[in-house]
């Protein structure tokens, strides 16, 4: 730890940040306002696939740029589980160095596209930054910078290839081409690993993909990005589902010395109540791969999604959120989010709360369904739901949501998404009888090193932690890559 | 990409594709099944394997024309490419040596049962099996049937082949003829409920592969979730095959028709403009 404050002290008294410093008053950049991203206008945009958030101009960037003071002792770091070197990052942009910009984002963190679009700033670097804490104002947009350095170097067509070591001839292997797989692979790669990432489904990138809609985070920029692991010599296996296609066991038969495993939380949950598996009910995972995975909503693609009138979508969370907003997209009259909580309890990111009530998303809030019924196809017609009301903070810290007796109620539906948590997907776990596991299905691994406990399996990312957010994941997956090329170096030179 | 390395037609609308495939080809169990995706644009849909060449590195499926998927996969010849195979995906078949084991397969269900039926004669276990069709031409594999059977019996609905009625009829005169250990059943939902119903009332532990409608195949979406003894499963990890005597087979017809209408539309829209 020290180490790293001596690091980014003897960053900060580097000249040009020092004289950049003193280029304008702290008191003139901390009575600047922030500025807000251009967005659609929420009745055009809830029509179309569009993103959403249209970034910030060069000219906002640099006005956001200037509030930041480049703190003595940043705390916006302490926030962010990457560790990204923020104000650094920042004043490159402030002196129109976009891509240096950039290059400091690519030091900790490999897919800031994407992070600038989604990770909860606002609990993460934002919530820690000095005009947070101190000064109680709305903190410098750290997030939104980073996507405007980010999407500047990509429509720069300037994409730095981060450089590789000599190659080691050492085969290792990275099950899932999620967030965590991802970053784990990179960063094995950079190291001289001969990598080979195996993916279960047809395309690369595991919810960026197929759950996080195209209005806010679009399939290119993730496209771009997997490129640039391809150039760097990364191999990419489709359609190989570790534990079905081949084993682990065969795999180390093959010459793989290690393994990292992020296949994610990909099983959805139900809350097992009467009618729920009536026609027209679905998990979030079934809706959103239909629509972002396989295209279901253009007509030119074979797979078919139901377009409801009535859509209501049950929960409170991300995934939630980007259902009700694709429901609306498909044309629903009417498009309401069922969650048994309060407003401010929504786990959802902030600007996705806000996003959907701007585009004409209902909310019933301190409601859950108990019962579904369906008319004489089996098609769900009508939702039975119960009042709720706050009580005392449980576990989570969140006020208890306690049922209002004989306050049910019905409502008409013909589309029902099921978000209410997925668990972690137990496929490989089921392959691997001596794998540690805890009760919740998650792999147990070591804190530092990310190991399991098979000593060269190791895995991170929603498989270890439930639901978490592509930024932990990625985390986990920089974590375990050091992990991993620790405990190959050691057997090696044993 | 996985090349068709052989095409063969059992009738109008039942063929054999013989694809490349290694990988899965080692690790595939009786039981186990495929996703494939056509092309770019095709949806994923489900194929049990109904052999394979570890040597030649290939798989063989046998699809029946039902939709707009099945269609365009019979419009391929050797040499074109299927864009996408996983697999093998679900549990296995149990297979073991119990003796007297009655397979009944039904239209679609035939191509899935074949396997199995090898499975059962290769460990040991006297085979019969009961084929059901709506009329001759439509009964497909019957040799292959042969061969790893010790008997055969052939049902149609009007009597052009073998003997005249339902899949449960075949059913019935072997279970009162000899002792059966176990019966195993494939076929569209409603013969498979009818299937159930007759082994229920001879108390003989009964196995259906249940064939609903699947997105991604890996446990991930839910779209395949059927009704076992009150529970809710996924078919595509905890099955296919489940205990037919606990098996909700209403539920499950009506899920099947859960795309109904937009299959039909994409169907109309792909017939007129194939033509
Ligand atoms: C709709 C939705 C919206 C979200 N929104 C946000 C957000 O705004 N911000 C945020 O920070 N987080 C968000 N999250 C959460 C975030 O996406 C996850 O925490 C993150 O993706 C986890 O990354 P991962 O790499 O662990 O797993 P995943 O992204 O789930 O990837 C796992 C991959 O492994 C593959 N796989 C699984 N098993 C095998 C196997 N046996 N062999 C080969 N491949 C296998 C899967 O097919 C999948 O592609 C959202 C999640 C969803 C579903
Ligand atoms: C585990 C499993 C194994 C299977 N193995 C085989 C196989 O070896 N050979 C084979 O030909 N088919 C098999 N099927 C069925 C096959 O997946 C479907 O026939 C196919 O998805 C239909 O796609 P389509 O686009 O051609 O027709 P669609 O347009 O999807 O459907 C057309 C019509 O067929 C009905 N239908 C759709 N799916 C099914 C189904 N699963 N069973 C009965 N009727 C259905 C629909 O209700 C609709 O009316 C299997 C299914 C499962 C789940
Ligand atoms: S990666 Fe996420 S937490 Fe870290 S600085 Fe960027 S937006 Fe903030
Ligand atoms: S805490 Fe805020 S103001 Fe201080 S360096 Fe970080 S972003 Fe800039
Ligand atoms: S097909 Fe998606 S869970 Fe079974």
């Amino acid at each position: 730890m020290e180490n790293i404050k001596e690091y980014l002290k003897a960053e900060r008294n580097q000249e040009w940040r020092a004289e950049l410093r003193k280029s304008m008053k702290a008191k003139e950049r901390t009575g600047r306002e922030r500025n807000d991203m251009l967005e659609r206008d929420p009745n055009v945009r809830n029509k179309n696939i569009d993103e959403v958030n249209l970034g910030l101009t060069e000219e906002l960037a640099l006005a956001d740029a200037r509030r930041c003071i480049d703190c003595a002792n940043p705390t916006c770091i302490t926030g962010c589980p990457v560790g990204i070197n923020i104000p650094k990052f920042i004043k490159k942009i402030e002196t129109g160095d976009y891509l240096g910009a950039a290059v400091v984002l690519k030091e900790t963190n490999a897919l800031p596209a994407v992070c600038g679009r989604v990770c909860p700033q606002e609990k993460q670097c934002e919530n820690n930054c000095f005009y947070t804490i101190s000064l109680k104002k709305p903190a410098v947009a750290i997030g939104n910078l980073e996507r405007f350095a980010a999407d500047y170097e990509r429509n720069s067509g300037q994409m730095a290839i981060p450089e590789v070591a000599a190659p080691n001839g050492i085969k290792v292997g990275v099950i899932g081409s999620g967030p965590a797989g991802l970053s784990a692979a990179g960063d094995l790669c950079k190291l001289g690993y001969d990598v080979t990432v195996f993916e279960a489904l047809h395309e690369i990138g595991g919810v960026l993909k197929y759950g996080i809609p195209e209005f806010r985070l679009p399939n290119e920029i993730v496209d771009v990005e997997i490129e640039v692991m391809r150039k760097m010599g990364i191999k990419f296996k489709t359609n190989f589902l570790v534990g079905r296609t081949a084993t682990i066991d065969e795999l180390k038969e093959q010459g793989y010395e290690a393994f990292f495993v992020g296949s994610g939380a990909g099983l959805p949950r139900f809350m097992n109540i009467p009618g729920e598996n009536y026609n027209g009910i679905l998990s979030s995972n079934e809706y959103l791969t239909r629509v972002n995975l396989m295209n279901a909503a253009n007509p030119d693609f074979d797979t078919p999604v139901l377009k409801g009138k009535n859509v209501a979508v049950i929960g409170g969370g991300n995934t939630a959120m980007d259902s009700v907003r694709t429901a609306k997209r498909l044309g629903a009259e009417r498009s309401v989010i069922v969650y048994r909580r309060s407003l401010v309890e929504m786990p959802a990111r902030v600007e996705e709360v806000k996003h959907a009530q701007e585009e004409g998303i209902e909310f019933m809030n301190l409601h859950n369904p108990v019962e579904y019924f369906a008319d004489e196809n089996g098609r769900v017609n009508k939702m039975r739901i119960q009042k709720m009301e706050l009580g005392e903070p449980d576990a989570s810290g969140r006020r208890r949501p306690i049922v209002i007796p004989n306050s049910e109620f019905d409502i008409e539906v013909d589309t029902v998404v099921v978000s209410v948590g997925v668990s972690p997907n137990p496929l490989i776990p089921a392959s691997l009888p001596n794998l540690k596991m805890t009760d919740w299905g998650t792999i147990v691994v070591d804190q530092d090193t990310m190991q399991s406990s098979i000593p060269e399996l190791f895995a991170g990312g929603d498989i270890v932690r439930g639901g978490a957010t592509v930024i932990l994941a990625m985390g986990d997956g920089r974590k375990a890559a050091a992990g991993m090329h620790k405990y190959i170096q050691e057997k090696i030179n044993k | 990409m996985n090349k068709i390395v052989e095409k063969e037609f059992f009738s109008e609308n039942v063929a054999k594709l013989v694809i490349e495939a290694p990988e899965i080809a080692k690790s595939r169990k009786p039981g186990h099944f495929v996703i494939i995706r056509i092309d770019e644009r095709g949806e994923r849909i489900p194929l049990t394997i109904a052999g394979s060449d570890i040597e030649k590195g290939t798989i063989t499926l046998v699809i029946q024309k039902v939709g707009v998927t099945s269609a365009k996969l019979l419009a391929l010849n050797e040499g074109d490419a299927i864009r996408d195979v996983v697999g093998p995906l679900g549990k296995a078949t149990h297979i073991e040596n119990i003796g007297t084991v009655l397979c009944a397969g039904g239209g679609v269900g035939v191509a899935p049962l074949l396997p199995i039926v090898e499975g059962f004669k290769k460990a040991g276990n006297r085979v019969i099996t009961v084929l059901a069709a709506r009329t001759k031409d439509l009964i497909i594999l019957e040799d292959q049937m042969r061969e790893f059977s010790d008997e055969v019996i052939l049902m149609t609905d009007d009597g052009s082949s073998g003997r005249k009625g339902l899949v449960t009829a075949g059913m019935e005169e072997v279970i009162k003829r000899e002792k059966v250990d176990m019966c195993m059943t494939i076929g569209p939902a409603i013969m498979m409920k009818f299937a159930a119903l007759t082994t229920k009332k001879y108390n003989i532990p009964t196995e259906a592969s249940l064939n609903t409608i699947m997105v991604d195949g890996t446990g991930m979406c839910g779209a395949c979730r059927v009704s076992v003894g009150g529970k809710t499963k996924f078919v595509c990890v905890d099955g296919p095959e489940f205990d037919a005597h606990e098996v909700n087979f209403e539920e499950m017809m009506s899920r099947l028709g859960g795309y109904k209408e937009l299959e039909a539309k994409a169907y109309e829209k792909y017939l007129k403009n194939a033509e």
